[in-house]
């Protein structure tokens, strides 16, 4: 079929547009849209101003609590003393820079996706997302390569956050992988146990989950065998993960046509022959909204960890605002406007990072 | 069946091993270097990191002492900060030595929860404030009021049974959350905010002008607070009960930490013996050495000395002695005697 384009309907557009003519087009095509415009710009008028002083100008940047307390706006002296607690928790202040390094490996590993040509690309990634987690935690926790050992009660803060994510991210995906396919797998066995992990961590909340991890599970344990406590909540957080992330690559496995399976397995390809080269690049690819929303989620769910102890940034910030050098109104908002900005910054960056990997993998089809 | 049995004797198996090794608390904290102290993650005032990221705090100092009489060093602590639900699984698994975290003296924890509590470090109770434009004096004074607080607390039923023993009426205005019921009475939902009185000292502060509203003097409830040791280890349940016997009879005798040192030459039997001066035999009673008492002290200083640091009137919190001062002064601290 062709395809017939008028090029005679589309008018050209106006050239040399002032600045009136774009605000007649733009903000008062008509009466309708003029009222529009008038309401929110009196609502930016009403609210801006006083949001910009309270932001900035009324801010104190420097200072103790006294200076808060008589200042009107936020109170960023506070954010500034603590900065180092916010970033690092309670890790020694001479051995950050293992921290620092630790970061740029997450960094590094990010950028490599970046990369469009990459020789042997499959591998280099796979090895960077398994070097990864050893990497860091070598670094974190040290103990070998002569590092001295940092116990992970000294963890937290923003440090503390990422290292949740990263690793129920990371233990995520895996899991949900595997889960999805044994969900549809012909033995009975492998079935029923998939079936009955996704919907017992399904069925309960992450909460739940954490609790039995930090409450429970040391009382089973025998006397003397303690199991890290953050150990314990970042097993539950990708075992939880895990199943929702199982669903979803599930929802993907679906999309694929029947006759991928029967051509794959008509070019004498086994089971996880098929299942790598041919099925799960196509299923992973359409479910990437799902993917990048379960992460999302995974990245806001870590403040869940703040109820057994552990201090992730909104732990934190919590703390330092409850501590009694520290105890004022704008202290407290401010704090809370600190670690907000910082989830947004990692959830947007995200989000961000997903469109352009879609845009990147749908090239081929887009429609 | 074969699983279920292993199971049963794996349970019994790490139950008896708990029971043993429950009984040499001492050995294990000498052997690991450092004493884990459980603290809650945030009240202001008991427990608390500080600007450095060190734990500081009217609780956290009881921790120091210990570690100081034990270890010889107040910092050889490690701080687990626990929740409410968390605090007696830590204790009764064996994760923590010592609970140092705000936590009520009850006769359900003495007992079924498996704890053993030292001497009270605060005695706490559940206080009102008002209004200071009120004009109230008394609790007396509050016929009618509308009274904030957190539903479903003791709390509430404090209020209820305090109320209608005094034949007075009252209008509860009822939240989940102890920041909604801050928040409420401070944009003047309620007359009356009622809730444990160190917990209205901190909260006043982050009201919009704290200068505004007055505490009550009453205390209508019993919340003694204080260090808790698991069951089965009689002389750890010794050593951190003395400890804090320690630094109230050093307020009583006027021992502080800048003095103690001088005060160990005293001639005043009581002091000498108990700072481990001549003929001494405190520590070889408890399993420490002479010198215990005199660590822990020039740690953190006697009871008075850590309430001023922290709670005290001159603190942020500025919580009067009250309850809380030596029986010499019409308080409850009463240590017992050194001998």
């Amino acid at each position: 079929m062709t395809v017939t384009i008028d090029r005679g309907s589309t008018t050209a557009p106006a050239s040399g547009l002032t600045v009136l003519g774009w605000i007649h087009r733009n903000l008062f095509p008509d009466w309708r849209q003029g009222l529009l415009t008038v309401a929110v710009i009196w609502a930016l008028w009403q609210t801006l101003p006083g949001l910009i002083g309270w932001l900035f100008l009324d801010a104190v940047w420097r200072g103790d609590r006294d200076d808060c307390v008589a200042a009107s706006g936020a109170c960023w002296a506070f954010v500034n003393a603590r900065w180092g607690q916010f970033i690092y928790g309670f890790y020694p202040p001479e051995l950050r820079w293992r921290v620092n390094l630790s970061m740029l490996a997450l960094v590094a590993t990010i950028a490599v996706l970046f990369i469009p040509r990459l020789p042997h690309k499959g591998w280099v990634i796979t090895g960077s997302f398994i070097a990864l987690p050893v990497v860091s935690f070598v670094l974190l926790h040290g103990g070998i390569l002569g590092l001295e050992v940092v116990q992970t009660d000294r963890w937290g803060g923003f440090m503390l956050t990422l290292v949740v994510a990263v690793a129920g991210m990371l233990g995520a995906l895996p899991i949900g992988i595997l889960m999805a396919l044994g969900r549809r797998s012909n033995m009975p066995a492998i079935r029923v146990f998939c079936v009955t992990f996704i919907e017992l961590f399904r069925a309960v909340p992450l909460i739940t989950v954490l609790f039995m991890a930090s409450v429970m599970l040391p009382l089973f344990m025998p006397q003397g065998f303690a199991m890290d406590k953050l150990l314990r909540a970042l097993i539950g957080v990708a075992l939880f993960n895990g199943a929702l992330m199982a669903e979803v690559v599930r929802g993907g496995l679906q999309s694929i046509p029947r006759g991928q399976f029967e051509a794959a397995t008509a070019s004498g390809m086994g089971y996880w022959k098929m299942m790598l080269f041919i099925i799960l690049p196509q299923a992973l690819r359409t479910v990437i909204p799902g993917l990048v929303n379960t992460y999302v989620a995974i990245i806001k769910d870590t403040t869940l960890v703040l109820i057994i102890g552990l201090f992730d940034l909104l732990g934190i910030v919590q703390a330092g605002v409850s501590s009694s050098d520290w105890l004022a109104p704008s202290v407290t908002i401010s704090g809370y406007v600190f670690a907000g900005f910082g989830f947004w910054l990692l959830c947007f960056g995200l989000s961000r990072y997903s469109m352009h990997l879609e845009d990147r993998l749908n090239a081929g089809r887009r429609r | 069946m074969k699983t279920t049995s292993i199971l049963t004797s794996v349970f019994a198996l790490s139950l008896a091993a708990g029971g043993m090794a429950a009984a040499q608390t001492l050995e294990e904290v000498r052997e690991r270097g450092h004493l884990n102290c459980g603290v809650s993650p945030g009240v202001p005032g008991f427990s608390n990191p500080d600007d450095a990221g060190n734990w500081a705090g009217f609780d956290v100092e009881v921790c120091r002492a210990v570690a100081a009489a034990v270890l010889e060093d107040a910092d050889a602590v490690r701080y687990t900060p626990l929740s409410n639900t968390e605090r007696f699984t830590a204790i009764q698994s064996g994760e923590i030595d010592m609970l140092s975290r705000t936590t009520t003296r009850t006769l359900n924890r003495d007992t079924a929860l498996g704890l053993n509590f030292a001497p009270v470090m605060f005695y706490d109770g559940q206080g009102f404030m008002v209004r200071e434009a009120m004009d109230v004096s008394s609790v007396m004074e509050l016929d009618g009021a509308t009274v904030c607080t957190s539903a479903g607390s003791t709390t509430e039923l404090n209020l209820a049974d305090f109320f209608e023993a005094n034949g007075m009426s009252y209008e509860p205005v009822r939240f989940d959350r102890a920041d909604e019921v801050l928040a409420a009475y401070d944009a003047g939902r309620c007359d009356v905010y009622t809730s444990d009185r160190s917990g209205l000292a901190a909260r006043r502060l982050v009201m919009n002008d704290p200068s505004e509203h007055v505490m009550l003097p009453e205390t209508i409830s019993k919340e003694p607070l204080a260090p808790g040791v698991p069951h089965g280890d009689d002389q750890w349940f010794d050593i951190v009960s003395w400890t804090v016997y320690a630094l109230i009879a050093a307020e009583e005798y006027g021992i502080t930490r800048d003095n103690v040192d001088e005060m160990a030459m005293s001639d005043d039997p009581n002091i000498s013996r108990m700072l481990g001066g001549e003929g001494s035999a405190v520590g070889e009673w408890i399993g420490l050495d002479n010198k215990w008492v005199h660590r822990a002290l020039a740690a953190v200083g006697n009871y008075g000395e850590i309430f001023e640091r922290h709670i005290g009137p001159d603190s942020p919190l500025g919580i009067e002695r009250g309850l809380n001062a030596l029986y010499t002064d019409g308080g409850l601290h009463y240590a017992m005697p050194f001998k």
